[in-house]
């Protein structure tokens, strides 16, 4: 029925649910209650919310576009059920994004669920039984609270069961809301009643028609509401014939829907298809819905002898193994589940000509499926890695037929050769792009990390590879970076050249190395975009147009960042000197170490690291973002996120059981002064044993904004002040062979994990250890009682700048660090020829305690800085500009 | 109170920019913050931006002149984080009423001097409701997923009180803001609608939520729609959003609501996106061009800005606000 209508509701979950007047049949879920749903009410008794929850979100999934909950038992606390539950609905978005329908009779449990419930909400239900007053009082409170409502048929007299009394209170409710209230019209919903027919009593038998026509009626004449109903209610006396009951409700819904109802509680599962419906039983409904005939209800009462239930129970959790093998196959590889693998795959190997047609069809069937779902942003990461370890179980268990067979392997879309550059040892974000270009049948030639440019060119001529894919995560590997580009230009290479890593930037890339390559260029930081980029650079058709754009695209990027880069201004060395952060050394309070002097950490447990680990960049590792625990409960990514979390709490567990990694640590507390401006000098015992050199900011800064270096933070000489400062190193070691171990196995996906947990390990041991310094080694902070979440803000007195990150970039000051302390000595690190550090979980700084004290970006300098710290430090200008490149301000 | 509704039908009105932003050039010592008054306070008081209206409000008088002579028609009162609930941090519940009273008082002091000069121009003063530190439909506890921080009541008392003491003070209108909650917005509402009750009054409410990331949500997950849908039963002079995007990213987001209401629309984005010493650095006149964008499309009644904007920020958004027309209301709201 068309009903002429200027407002429409507007409800709202997390996403929003709008009435028009093209609006289909508004479908609401029922099974979250206590009163419909036996089984529901004995989870919420025992507590069971997990379940409970599992039953909306089944009511979700299966097409509700509201659902309903109603806690009202006699044997359960309705107002704390009510509460508990919808907060825990709240933090299920795969259920949160539906309105909710708030159901009870009483008044409190309506007011609790309201204030718990962001969205806009429907209250079911007021009405005017208990009299005007309640009634307007009710209705303000939730027009405040911003919800619909639905009003049942009823009033002082009692329930509306007719045509007449139907029509009179609804009337009479939706002039007060209107006039007396100012509730939105739109927002009104009626209930008017529906009560079994057959009955076999003769006042029952006009209880559809009647709703029926009042619906009618409340449409054309009521402007903009809404009606509503329980349906099942309808074929109340046919209980336990549920061929009849599903014939009874379409039959019912198809003629109020055309009447004007527009929303309802329906068990899809209790719904025949009208069309669906057998002729002669069609016939004895519609005489009793319709109340067509004297003798309807004995009819069919004879007629629902002959008729059974057609729905039959089946197996939830496993029904998908009933599936035809290829639809097997293809949700093991969706769903990431192996334990059926190597059966399924038998059995479509039995049925294939040759072993090789499984994984050229089955298996490729089933991983398209899941490229495109990752694609699409409906899979994620841990997922697709999943889908790999499944993916690689079942080649592994094809493989020996093929080669028995020795028919050829199957034919990869491209070859992709994968490297860390030169010096750098970083190789998760390279991992997980393998793998997932992997998963989507491109064949990697992943040559490693630490890989020399030479090696890189030569494999990629001889594998005769279609793309090359470099990363990296510390800042020289930048420069490795530009400098393959140019040999690749140099040797006439015109394969794309894939550029990625933590360290890695769209402007550095288009700045540096784009130029460098006439060829693509693309700046890829994140797994996901690899495929679809790989593809598009690719694909024979459509690649030259797609590289043009690219190239486009950077140029004008470029372009833009340039121009902003001449926006800034610096000031000299010089001035930037006189403009330094000055502390009072008079005044600022200089506390003496209690253990000056190196001293080693070996016999640590694991144990008491894992308090101090941060898991935000954990996720990160794995492309989730977002910050811990909210992530756990993110609406797009926070399933996965903790799956994800638990398979990491799994092998930390192993991990600390076992000790599969060994934590080391080495430092060493010192007297110190800054000399010459920028310089601290190292003394053990009144002697010099190593001057840092530090790096001043140089950009303009309004007045009274000082210009920063770390030596700012130490006492200088001319203080008359003895100071003091500390250096670290700490290592996570063992990762490596863990993570080969896993690979050995076919497991990217935990080999992985193994990479990323020792990362957290390293931070997290930083962490300890500087905590540690704090309160007892240097003891400067010895009451300090800070939470891990403080620890994770720093909100800590003192700081632990690493040399290569934003207060010193110059990775240079390693080598400093590591000749005071000793520490390839006495711990085992070593650096690379990058000065990357090995094993790669490892973090190494200084100690900076001072009050003032505090983290800072260095920026960008200029050429007269690199030239005194070249002087300073004894070195030429040319390796000066080459550590520093990244930093150095374009002239 | 009829002056703003009629101003919005004429022009674009500006709103201030950042008053932290503003305040941190100041250098505020401990001292500084506690004044002769706070001299002996238990706590730390350093950082609590909204006792300066009682411990400097020469500061807080100064930056809101600076704002309305950068050409703004309304400023907020220094009250972001006025409710007991955020003041509980620094231990001072028990100076709510007074902190948001005499934020009113000054900022209102400071509007009607430039009133008095530009009759043609008259200034308004928002009162500023913060989201509060706790949010009301999202656990703190990962392990606990039905557990609360705060209760929808809690709010409603907290915000009830900071509103009925803005209004004592002379604020023109209400602006709750920075909405990352949907749920504790519809507290404040909720509060408010009593005030207006209790003291029979009638004052416009200004609604700003914030889009916290790429995912176009709130971040207690809503989309835009539904979170205009969720605010939508009381009558708002504007609906809108600020903070977390600079103005090209709070575009798509501005686009998804503006021709789903009958309400204003309002936008005070932050000076761009934080660069990596979380500084914001986006010039006004980077700023401006982005936000000429929205006015082009006619999608805009009241703009202004967040973090890191400064005075420098909303005097280029003034010029370029005079240059086009309000985005069409309805007169009055049926």
């Amino acid at each position: 029925m068309k009903v002429k209508q200027t407002k429409y509701m507007k409800l709202s979950g997390l996403e929003p649910l709008v009435l028009n007047e093209n609006s289909n049949f508004i479908n609401v879920g029922e099974r979250t209650n206590v009163a419909g749903s036996r089984k529901f009410l004995r989870l919420i008794k025992e507590e069971n919310f997990d379940e409970a929850l599992d039953i909306a979100r089944h009511q979700v999934d299966g097409g509700a576009q509201i659902i309903d909950v109603n806690m009202d038992d006699g044997l359960i606390d309705g107002k704390e059920s009510m509460v508990r539950f919808l907060n825990l609905i709240a933090s299920e978005p795969d259920i949160s994004r539906v309105p909710i329908m708030i159901d009870s009779s009483k008044w409190e449990i309506i007011e609790a669920g309201l204030q718990v419930v962001q969205g806009k909400c429907v209250v079911n239900s007021i009405s005017l039984k208990e009299g005007e007053e309640k009634f307007i009082w009710e209705a303000k409170q939730i027009k405040r609270y911003g919800a619909a409502v639905i009003v049942m048929a009823f009033d002082e007299v009692g329930q509306a069961d007719n045509y007449d009394r139907r029509i009179e209170i609804a009337k009479r409710s939706y002039d007060i809301l209107v006039n007396k209230v100012g509730f939105p019209s739109e927002d009104i919903i009626f209930d008017l009643n529906i009560f079994p027919v057959a009955t076999g009593m003769d006042e029952h038998r006009r209880n559809a028609i009647d709703f029926i026509e009042a619906t009618r009626w409340v449409r054309q004449n009521l402007p903009n509401v809404s009606v509503s109903g329980g349906v099942s209610n309808v074929s109340f006396s046919f209980r336990g014939n549920d061929g009849v009951r599903e014939a009874m409700h379409s039959v019912f819904l198809y003629h109020a829907i055309q009447a004007g109802m527009n929303m309802g509680i329906v068990n899809p599962a209790l719904l025949e298809v009208y069309d669906d419906i057998p002729k002669d039983l069609l016939e004895h409904v519609e005489d009793v819905i319709l109340d067509r005939r004297d003798d309807a209800t004995e009819r069919l009462l004879d007629f629902a002898e002959t008729v059974k239930g057609s729905k039959v129970e089946k197996g939830v959790d496993l029904s998908w193994r009933e599936n035809p093998v290829q639809e097997r196959i293809t949700h093991a590889l969706v769903k990431g589940i192996d334990a059926f693998i190597i059966e399924d795959v038998e059995t479509a190997r039995l049925e294939a000509e040759k072993p090789i047609d499984v994984i050229e069809g089955h298996l490729m069937i089933g991983m398209n499926v899941v490229g495109d779902l990752f694609g699409a942003g409906k899979m994620f990461l841990p997922q697709v890695v999943k889908s790999a370890r499944v993916m690689k179980k079942a080649v592994g268990y094809l493989n020996p037929f093929i080669e028995a067979e020795k028919t050829e392997k199957q034919e990869p879309v491209g070859k992709i050769l994968m490297a860390t550059v030169k010096g750098d040892v970083h190789d998760i974000g390279k991992n997980i792009v393998s793998v997932v270009l992997a998963c989507n049948n491109y064949e990697i030639v992943d040559l490693g990390v630490m890989v020399p440019p030479e090696k890189i060119i030569e494999t990629a001529i001889k594998e005769r590879v279609d793309a090359i894919g470099l990363s990296g995560l510390i800042t020289p590997s930048l420069d490795e970076m530009v400098y393959l580009a140019k040999e690749m230009q140099r040797q006439n290479f015109t394969v794309p050249l894939l550029i990625g890593g933590a360290t890695t930037s769209k402007a550095h890339t288009a700045v540096k190395i784009d130029t460098q390559y006439k060829n693509a260029v693309v700046h890829v930081n994140d797994a996901s975009r690899a495929v679809t980029v790989v593809g598009d650079l690719l694909n024979k058709k459509s690649s030259a147009e797609y590289v043009a754009a690219m190239k486009k695209d950077y140029d004008e990027f470029r372009e833009k960042f340039l121009k902003r880069g001449k926006e800034k201004s610096y000031v000299s060395l010089n001035e930037a000197r006189k403009r330094k952060y000055k502390i009072n050394w008079e005044t600022s309070e200089i506390i003496k170490p209690k253990e000056l002097g190196v001293q080693m950490l070996k016999q640590l447990s694991l144990k008491e690291l894992e308090p101090f680990i941060d898991w935000s960049p954990f996720f990160r590792s794995w492309d989730l973002h977002g910050k811990y625990p909210d992530i756990l409960t993110d609406k797009v990514v926070g399933e996965q996120a903790t799956q994800l979390f638990d398979d990491a709490q799994g092998m930390l567990k192993e991990i600390i059981a076992k000790q599969l990694l060994k934590p080391k640590a080495v430092f060493g507390l010192f007297e110190a002064n800054t000399i010459n401006e920028d310089d601290i000098s190292v003394k053990k015992t009144g002697k010099e044993v190593a001057v840092f050199r530090t790096l001043r900011q140089q950009l303009k800064k309004r007045d009274g904004i000082p210009n920063i270096a770390l030596a700012d933070f130490i006492a200088p000489k001319e203080s008359g002040k003895t100071d003091y400062m500390g250096a670290f190193c700490v290592a996570i070691f063992g990762a490596q062979e863990l993570a080969d171990s896993y690979r050995a196995k076919e497991d990217d996906y935990n080999a992985i994990m193994a990479q990323a947990l020792a990362d957290r390990f390293a931070e997290a041991f930083a962490e300890y250890l500087h905590k540690q310094i704090r309160t007892k080694h240097w003891g400067y902070s010895a009451d300090e009682g800070l939470t891990n979440d403080d620890l994770i803000k720093e909100s800590y007195k003192g700081i632990r700048p690493a040399p290569g990150y934003p207060a010193c970039p110059d990775h240079l000051e390693k080598e400093t660090i590591w000749e005071l302390l000793e520490v390839e000595k006495i711990i085992g690190v070593t650096l690379t020829e990058s000065l990357a550090m090995w094993p790669a979980a490892a973090v190494s700084g200084y100690y900076f305690a001072n009050p003032e004290a505090k983290y800072f970006g260095l920026g960008k300098i200029t050429d007269d800085q690199v030239t005194d710290y070249a002087v300073r430090k004894g070195i030429s200008k040319e390796k000066a500009r080459k550590w520093l490149h990244p930093v150095i301000a374009e002239q | 109170m009829s002056n703003i509704k009629q101003a919005l039908q004429q022009r674009i009105l500006v709103l201030d920019g950042a008053m932290g932003t503003m305040l941190q050039r100041y250098k505020f010592t401990e001292e500084d913050y506690r004044g002769e008054r706070f001299k002996d306070y238990p706590s730390s008081l350093k950082g609590n931006n909204d006792l300066l209206s009682i411990t400097q409000p020469q500061a807080i008088k100064d930056t809101h002149a600076k704002y309305f002579e950068a050409g703004a028609d309304i400023v907020e009162t220094n009250t972001f984080s006025g409710t007991s609930i955020a003041m509980a941090d620094y231990n001072m519940q028990d100076l709510v009423y007074e902190l948001n009273f005499q934020s009113a008082k000054i900022a209102k002091e400071v509007a009607d001097e430039f009133t008095k000069k530009e009759p043609h121009k008259p200034r308004f003063v928002a009162g500023s409701m913060g989201p509060t530190n706790r949010t009301a439909s999202m656990s703190p506890d990962v392990n606990d997923p039905g557990f609360r921080a705060v209760t929808f009541d809690e709010l409603r008392v907290a915000y009830k009180q900071q509103a009925e003491a803005l209004v004592d003070g002379g604020v023109d209108l209400l602006l709750v803001e920075t909405v990352f909650d949907t749920l504790n917005a519809k507290a404040a509402l909720f509060a408010i609608e009593q005030v207006k009750e209790e003291k029979n009054i009638d004052i416009s409410i200004m609604l700003s939520g914030t889009i916290t990331d790429a995912s176009g949500r709130t971040l207690s997950g809503q989309t835009a729609e539904a979170f205009l849908i969720s605010v939508s039963h009381i009558p708002l002079l504007s609906v809108g959003f600020n903070c977390a995007l600079g103005a090209n990213l709070l575009q798509p987001h501005l686009e998804a609501i503006a021709n789903k209401t009958d309400f204003a629309i309002s936008a005070h984005p932050n000076a761009g996106l934080p660069n990596a010493f979380g500084e914001y650095d986006e010039s006004p006149e980077q700023m401006g061009e982005q936000i000429e964008e929205y006015l082009k499309k006619n999608l805009i009644n009241i703009i202004g800005g967040c973090c890191g904007t400064t005075p420098e920020h909303i005097k280029v958004i003034a010029k370029i606000a005079a240059k086009y027309k309000p985005r069409k209301v309805l007169e009055e709201i049926v």
